[in-house]
């Protein structure tokens, strides 16, 4: 099997894995972003979580449309699967790659261009 | 001679019989506990493991306590039937999940103190029992470490920085009373509370333990998680002394 029929294969078995998880949990992005994420980025995702305070690197601000613009989903999708590192980014960035699917990561992603660029959130 | 052996068999026999009572009373007050646990501590803690070992968000955030599951591996026996009787919050953000009692201000997310679950305490009978009950929940030997956790030397200030900023277990943990997060148990105290096996194991691997747990697996390697469970076994002696 070539690279190029690997690939489409590959994405399909990502696909239906997460599929699985995603259905079953019935997770919403803004349920793991509260859950997971806003105990350092703020229930409202303005980087002032409960934890922020003794922090020597500040969370980022979710809600900064022209830093968060400037990520791509890609990027994002990065930051949380192999944390800060992964994108040159602070070490204090954990990976959630052992607390969420990719599946129900990309709800993150898609709850963060809400959080960031859309007037009203849900 | 006869005379020995009477007093020899009376002797057994009564050792036989405390034996017996001893035995009885200790599953008289597992059941007790058990009872005592269905009754008043389901409703804000896990206490069967999770069906496939799977939990939603909502399973979750629903929760008060932390689970108790796997109690039977997590705590120290002793230390468990005394908070029981003189319970004291040990998640200063509370409870299992931290935002229920946050609420979000001008200066950023607060922790509302008024709102935090306050945890009732038990009779020391009713503690024993319970924490009786609970020490047979252990449902995850495999995850424990082979080897008893041995204590190493360690330098003060690379083990705190370590913790603090390499790390970054300060972001959701204290390890003084005023310095860390919130959303996470205070850990100097967890050399006391904890069983050092079940922190090593939880450390290299929280999600394998509670599926939603908030505890990122950092892919720690055994080296690191030693140093810092060096630090914690530091910290709790500092706290110990006056």
């Amino acid at each position: 099997m070539n690279v190029r029929n690997a690939i489409p294969l590959f994405i399909l078995l990502m696909l239906s894995a997460g599929a699985n998880s995603g259905e079953k949990q019935g997770a919403t992005g803004k349920g793991l972003y509260q859950l997971y994420c806003s105990q350092c980025h703020g229930l409202e995702g303005d980087g002032f979580g409960v934890n922020s305070y003794d922090m020597d690197v500040a969370p980022r601000d979710h809600t900064d449309t022209a830093e968060m613009v400037a990520r791509t989903d890609e990027d994002l999708f990065k930051a949380i699967k192999f944390g800060g590192k992964a994108v040159n980014k602070s070490i204090l960035m954990p990976k959630w790659d052992a607390n969420m699917s990719d599946i129900e990561i990309n709800l993150v992603v898609a709850y963060l261009r809400k959080l960031c660029c859309e007037e009203s959130e849900e | 001679m006869k005379l020995f052996k009477i007093v020899h068999f009376t002797r057994a026999a009564a050792f036989g019989i405390a034996a017996s009572a001893a035995a009885f009373t200790a599953v008289a007050e597992v059941a007790d506990g058990r009872a005592q646990v269905a009754n008043r501590c389901v409703a804000c803690h896990a206490t069967e493991v999770p069906a496939d070992n799977f939990q939603t968000v909502a399973d979750k955030v629903g929760r008060k306590g932390p689970p108790l599951y796997y109690a039977g591996q997590k705590y120290q026996r002793e230390w468990l039937t005394k908070w029981l009787q003189n319970p004291q919050r040990i998640t200063p953000a509370g409870g299992d999940y931290w935002a229920n009692s946050v609420e979000v201000t001008d200066d950023g997310d607060e922790v509302v103190v008024d709102e935090l679950p306050q945890h009732f305490a038990l009779s020391e009978a009713d503690a024993k029992s319970v924490s009786g009950y609970l020490s047979t929940l252990t449902p995850y030997p495999h995850l424990m470490p082979a080897e008893e956790y041995s204590p190493k030397k360690v330098n003060s200030l690379l083990a705190k920085k370590d913790f603090r900023k390499f790390k970054g277990c300060a972001s959701c943990h204290r390890d003084k009373a005023d310095f860390g997060g919130v959303s996470g148990p205070e850990l100097y105290t967890a050399m006391n509370r904890l069983q050092p096996r079940f922190i090593a194991s939880y450390i290299r691997n929280p999600d394998a333990w509670d599926t939603r747990t908030i505890m990122p697996n950092k892919g720690l390697n055994d080296v690191s998680v030693q140093k810092l469970m060096d630090y914690l076994t530091q910290i709790k002696t500092e706290e110990a002394q006056p």
